[in-house]
């Protein structure tokens, strides 16, 4: 039953560092900026100098490689069906490397699947080592922060994130339940792991049923235990944990700045300005 | 009744009758009187359906009666500027450790009801430790409650109520899904508060947890059927037996042994009353032959 934990991607892992300390709204801007920087980028270069920063951060956080590597496991899948797909079916022409009926597979199209593939590998562990240092409350109470000044467009930050804060909760427990569940029905001579997909699927729905049923039934009980200890939406709230920016925020956010121009100035930019 | 300060919890002629959207509507509650004083702890017991949850759900304006009323620490819950009030003073456990947990860290969840309550970040802070400390679980504090045992959850359930300052905590069934040692863990954890101070309203189907309390009172049928203290109530056999109750098995053990000869003072309730006793009636015994 452990493919259940295996799509668990990026669990918290408590620890003290400067990494983890830092104000959850800086990680979050941070990670969208990366990722805006990884889109941007087009040099294999680039991709070795944000490899280096995020090596380097997951490092300050304390996070031991080994663990990362296993926690970006599942994408591997994915990178590898995006590789084969570009390499497949992307532009015709260049050299080619291999050719068997219509599969012809260009050394252009080979390079473009692995940069692609590199760039999604590091997109995902941005993200990541992003949720690694932070924990769902805080990620929670960052995004209802950086949301707030939406509310005046009627966007609900307190319920966004209140949502995004349950869902987080209760992962795990609809994880265990859907394994007593499979457990259950397995006992009872159900067939989760063979035959046809049709099969397959349809050994699902006894399964599905009874995970719908009590999750309505849990949001119900939730809802009741939460207007029992006085909840009554965002109005008159106050949070245990502020958030405050401090130095080192500053700090990362340089840091953050000298990395993107690193990767996106030199040097195709500059031949680009200097080419008009 | 009234000899006491005023309760902390008035019923008076409490009735509530369920409108579902489809279908009859159901009497759950009909007149009902019930008294509940500071640092008391009261048993309500009763068979399934006849209301205790009902009548909980009442004590902290979860739902508003249909005929009599309820008034807590002075407030109306009929009032709708109390209800927040109302909800502060009496803390609820439900029954399933699980759909109570917000949070994602305990600490979080603890500090969720003083969140509600709008205290600056300070305050919540030294409350939350404090409550953590008084169950017992600072240890625990960074944890996912997902991994918590039946009776650790409960435990942050209470912390997370205590942290609100009540007067009153009501138990629903808050010992039921636990083994036995969750139990005792969540009992001795309220009995403490009891002695602290704190009102206890403990709905149960243990017999057992029932003769721990000051009162017992016996629900059937939306009405109060039977009210007194533990041993009171349990020497009504004839009552308990029609309403598909029984004393806990320690009480029958001291009716047969009594009828069997053996001379025991009236009003055992527990295992340790009862070896104390049975000790004590045998040095008798041994001392006069
Ligand atoms: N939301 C509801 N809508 C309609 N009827 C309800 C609702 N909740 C409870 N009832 C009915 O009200 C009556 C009292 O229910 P209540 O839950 O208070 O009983 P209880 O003593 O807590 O029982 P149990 O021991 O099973 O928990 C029952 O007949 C029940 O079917
Ligand atoms: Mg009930």
């Amino acid at each position: 039953m452990d493919f259940l934990r295996g799509l668990m991607l990026g669990q918290y892992v408590p620890a003290e560092s400067p990494v983890h300390r830092l104000d959850p709204r800086t990680k979050i801007l941070g990670t969208m900026w990366l990722v805006g920087v990884l889109f941007a980028t087009r040099s294999l270069a680039g991709l070795v100098v944000l490899t280096a920063f995020l090596g380097g951060v997951l490092a300050a956080g304390r996070i031991a490689p080994a663990y990362a590597v296993r926690g970006l496991r599942p994408v591997f899948w994915l990178v590898g069906i995006a590789v084969v797909f570009q390499v497949l079916f992307g532009d015709s022409g260049g050299h080619v490397l291999f050719r068997r009926g219509p599969l012809v597979v260009t050394r252009e199209n080979l390079a473009a699947g692995a940069f692609y593939g590199y760039r999604l590998i590091l997109l995902v562990a941005a993200t990541t080592v992003m949720t690694f240092t932070t924990s769902s409350v805080e990620l929670t109470d960052g995004l209802e922060r950086l949301l707030r000044p939406f509310r005046r467009v009627g966007v609900p930050a307190h319920e966004l994130a209140l949502m995004m804060t349950i869902a987080l909760r209760f992962i795990p427990t609809l994880f265990e339940e859907t394994e007593t569940i499979m457990k259950a029905q397995m006992a009872r001579g159900a067939e989760f792991a063979r035959g046809s997909l049709v099969a397959r699927a349809r050994a699902l729905i006894p399964l599905l049923v009874p995970l719908f049923v009590g999750a309505f039934r849990r949001a119900d009980a939730l809802a009741l235990a939460m207007e029992a200890r006085g909840y009554r939406g965002g109005e008159h709230r106050t949070r245990m944990k502020e958030l405050r920016v401090a130095v080192r925020d500053y700090v990362a956010a340089g840091m953050l700045l000298v990395v993107a121009a690193i990767v996106l100035l030199p040097p195709s930019v500059w031949r680009a300005v200097a080419g008009r | 009744m009234s000899d006491r300060a005023p309760a902390l919890i008035r019923v008076r002629g409490l009735s509530h009758t369920y409108e579902p959207g489809a279908g009859e509507p159901v009497p759950a509650l009909r007149g009902v009187d019930l008294d509940v004083h500071r640092g008391e702890c009261i048993a309500l017991i009763g068979g399934n359906g006849s209301g205790k949850s009902t009548l909980a759900k009442h004590l902290n304006a979860l739902l508003l009666p249909t005929a009599g009323e309820v008034i807590v620490d002075g407030l109306d819950t009929r009032d709708r500027d109390a209800v927040w009030a109302v909800r502060q003073r009496v803390g609820m456990i439900f029954e399933h450790p699980d759909d109570q947990l917000i949070a994602a860290v305990v600490e979080e969840d603890v500090a969720f009801g003083c969140e509600n309550l709008g205290l600056p970040p300070t305050e919540i802070r030294s409350r939350v430790d404090e409550a953590l400390r008084t169950v017992g679980l600072e240890a625990l504090r960074r944890r996912p409650p997902h991994l918590l045992s039946g009776g650790q959850k409960q435990r942050v359930a209470i912390a997370g109520v205590l942290a609100m300052r009540p007067r009153c905590l009501v138990l629903d069934e808050a010992t039921s899904m636990l083994d036995p040692a969750g139990q005792r863990e969540v009992m001795e954890t309220v009995l403490r508060l009891r002695d602290e101070g704190l009102a206890l309203v403990l709905i149960t189907h243990s017999m057992e947890e029932a003769a721990l309390a000051d009162r017992v009172v016996v629900l059937a049928g939306g009405t109060v059927a039977l009210s007194g203290t533990p041993s009171d109530v349990f020497a009504r056999d004839d009552v308990l037996r029609r309403l598909r109750l029984e004393a806990p098995p320690i009480v029958a053990l001291a009716r047969g042994l009594a009828a069997a000869g053996v001379p025991l003072p009236p009003g055992l309730l527990t295992a340790p009353q009862l070896a104390d006793a049975v000790a004590a009636a045998y040095r008798r015994g041994r001392g006069g032959a």
